[in-house]
């Protein structure tokens, strides 16, 4: 009998246990976020720094309490630098996972590659690397710096101080050819001339060719916008033959860290427009790096697209609960205010409701002989302007099509 | 004019060295024993590698490199011994497995050594001609793969061990009948394979990036060039890798890269087309 009370008892205790958890588990429904991101391959070096950012920022948050008392839960799945299998994964994040919004990209074919899948779907999708701009898309919000942020900045400041002449080497996809259009554009007002402009196979590693192209060209100063680990062994060769050249670019240094990775002085006298690189000394930054270094001891290099990963979670949280929903046309209703703001180590950052893209604090930095990093320029906060400028207006209009400086919308009416 | 000439002719000894280096290692193992081995670019990372990590622990870089070198060649013998060895009979199988194994082996060296190394630096020394200046270094890579070349003709033709290895070459059973030991000439040639991927690796590690990946971009290359070459590396690697590089220097100065690399695989294309047993095929007949 008093065995049989004690049975009672404990069933009884359990059904208790078993209500309120599942109770609980219905409140706490976790947002799930869908990371893709390349941590193996060719791009492993940049884009585990990543993964990283979105970690640290999932457990901050999660620590924190959470969004909307939502716990949040990663389900991060490597496409290894494949823009096949960033499709292939994009659509199970998206039709297994039942992902609430869908974070990630390296390259921008990959994010071309991603975005059709993601637009036929009502899921936000949040790109988080600096580009070349242009992208006018209803699903898409994009928390790296563009070119009116980088090339704006850095190539008036280049011809400025260097000369008008330029040697463009840039990879042979997207990225590159749109960035040699920007160059173009931009030079073009500044009185400028491309003396030289090669587009580089990504993959190939060797470039004494190149170097001597450019040394028959006679810039004053070169345009680096090759991509990957191999092409950046041009550094390494170009140093090695003496090129000795300024350079400029939109991605070495605070994505690439090529500052860290070769022998100096390989990138002696490169420039680049940023809106984050580990060496900013700001307060907020200085604890914002200790945190990171915390959590992950090994990092070489904190790289501007695994801060702008972390930054991107909470910019993802301050519109959830603003908006007081995951959905899509909440969020944008709540972009559209122009409220979408956060305090990030770099400053204050907003989204523009026009283009979905990120206001940022811009400052422009060279590296010297020992590869020490120090800030040339402060340009306080850019605006992304050019988008709506050319008549792109989310707020108005479900666009989902990237323009460039010789691609701009057709004029309405 | 005298630096334009020599611009090119520069041009086209870097090339030259590019092809021959990456491919002599892949050209022994494919020529001697019909293997397939899609690890090569994994022991072009092993020769790097190793070169980085003891530049990095204070050994000067010559020695650093040899030591590079002959890593890559005993794991090569290991190799061999562990696996190919079961698979000489089955040509895919033995396929299949050397990139299972550089699929594990570029995955093994991204979790244990992170996602890069750094570099070490190319050794100082450039010379300018006219307007133009060069690095020194490059022509040690030249230097590099003339000696390659040397070292694999004085070995097949001129050592006893070479003479075994090309009677097992034509017809393993007949000489194992007459008393080669044909599993030691496997191995060893394997291991002269593999040091010589690992040669390539350590003469280019101070040039370029170094992940785990970066065989891959020597793989195109190696490929191509053997290829090209035919079975017989004692007849057909040096000049494929001759006239390949006249292609895509030519091509590279005139047009740009993409341009030289697409001409240089429509000149393969057409090769193989013509020659199916690749140059050494063409020779071989010729003699015959």
């Amino acid at each position: 009998m008093k065995q049989h009370c004690k049975l009672v008892r404990g069933l009884t205790a359990g059904v208790f246990l078993a209500a309120a958890s599942m109770g609980a588990a219905l409140a706490a429904d976790p947002i799930k976020i869908g990371l893709l991101e390349d941590i193996s391959g060719d791009l492993a070096l940049i884009g585990k720094p990543k993964l990283n950012g979105s970690q640290l920022a999932a457990e901050e948050i999660n620590k924190a309490g959470g969004i909307l008392g939502r716990k949040i839960e990663l389900i991060h799945l490597d496409p290894q630098g494949d823009n096949a299998r960033y499709q292939e994964f994009a659509r199970r994040l998206i039709s297994k996972d039942k992902v609430d919004v869908l974070i990630g990209g390296i390259t921008s074919a990959s994010r071309e590659a991603v975005r059709p899948i993601i637009d036929r779907t009502d899921i936000p999708y949040f790109y988080t690397n600096q580009y070349e701009g242009g992208v006018c898309d209803a699903n898409m919000i994009s928390n790296g710096a563009i070119p009116e942020q980088q090339f704006s900045t850095l190539i008036p400041y280049m011809v400025e101080t260097f000369g008008k002449k330029v040697y463009v080497i840039a990879a042979d996809y997207n990225f590159g050819q749109l960035s040699a259009e920007w160059n173009r554009t931009i030079l073009k007002k500044l009185g400028g001339t491309v003396v030289g402009e090669e587009f580089i196979p990504l993959g190939v590693s060797q470039f004494a060719q190149t170097i001597q192209n450019i040394q028959k060209a006679k810039p004053d100063w070169i345009l680096t916008i090759n991509v990957g680990a191999a092409q950046d062994s041009f550094f390494e060769q170009a140093a090695a033959a003496k090129l000795n050249l300024p350079m400029g670019s939109s991605i070495k240094i605070m994505l690439g860290f090529e500052h860290k990775r070769f022998a100096p002085p390989a990138l002696n006298r490169m420039h680049a427009a940023a809106n984050w690189f580990e060496e900013i000394d700001t307060p907020e930054a200085t604890d914002f790096k200790k945190r990171w270094h915390a959590k992950f001891p090994n990092e070489t290099y904190i790289n501007d697209m695994g801060y702008n990963a972390y930054t991107a979670l909470y910019m993802y949280k301050q519109m959830v609960e603003a908006a007081k929903s995951t959905k899509l046309a909440d969020l944008r209703k709540f972009i559209a205010t122009g409220n979408a703001c956060v305090e990030a180590p770099e400053g204050k950052i907003c989204i523009d409701p026009k283009s979905q893209h990120t206001s940022h604090r811009m400052r422009l930095i060279a590296v010297d002989d020992k590869h020490q990093v120090k800030v040339i320029k402060d340009y306080g906060t850019i605006q992304p302007y050019w988008l709506g400028e050319i008549g792109c207006d989310l707020t108005k209009h479900n666009d989902k099509k990237q323009y460039s400086p010789t691609d701009l919308p057709k004029k309405k009416g | 004019m005298f630096a334009e000439i020599f611009s090119i002719l520069y041009q086209f000894a870097d090339v030259f060295a590019f092809l021959i280096l990456s491919a002599a290692g892949l050209a022994i193992i494919f020529g001697m024993m019909g293997v397939i081995n899609m690890a090569h670019g994994e022991l072009i990372m092993c020769g790097a590698y190793v070169t980085v990590g003891l530049v990095h622990g204070g050994f000067p870089l010559p020695l650093a490199q040899l030591c590079g070198t002959l890593s890559a060649g005993v794991i090569g013998v290991v190799i061999e011994l562990v696996l190919v060895r079961k698979l000489y009979k089955r040509p895919l199988d033995s396929l299949l497995a050397t990139w299972g194994l550089s699929l594990v082996v570029t995955q093994g060296m991204l979790i244990i050594f992170g996602s890069s190394l750094a570099g070490i630096g190319t050794p100082e020394g450039s010379f300018s001609v006219g307007p133009y200046t060069f690095s020194t270094y490059r022509l040690v890579l030249f230097g590099g793969a003339i000696a390659a070349l040397a070292l694999i003709y004085f070995i097949f033709m001129r050592t006893r061990f070479g003479i075994h290895a090309r009677a097992t070459m034509q017809n393993a059973a007949i000489a194992q009948a007459l008393g080669v030991k044909v599993g030691n000439i496997y191995a060893l040639s394997f291991g002269i394979g593999a040091a010589l991927a690992g040669f390539c690796g350590a003469l280019y590690a101070p040039t370029m990036t170094l992940i785990p990946t970066m065989g891959a971009t020597f793989i195109v290359e190696s490929f191509v060039t053997v290829v090209v070459g035919g079975a017989n590396v004692l007849l057909g690697t040096a000049p494929a890798g001759v006239l390949l590089a006249a292609v895509r220097t030519l091509l590279n100065a005139s047009q740009g890269q993409i341009v030289g690399q697409i001409g240089m695989l429509l000149a393969v294309i057409v090769i193989i087309r013509l020659l199916p047993e690749g140059i050494s095929g063409l020779l071989a007949r010729r003699s015959r």
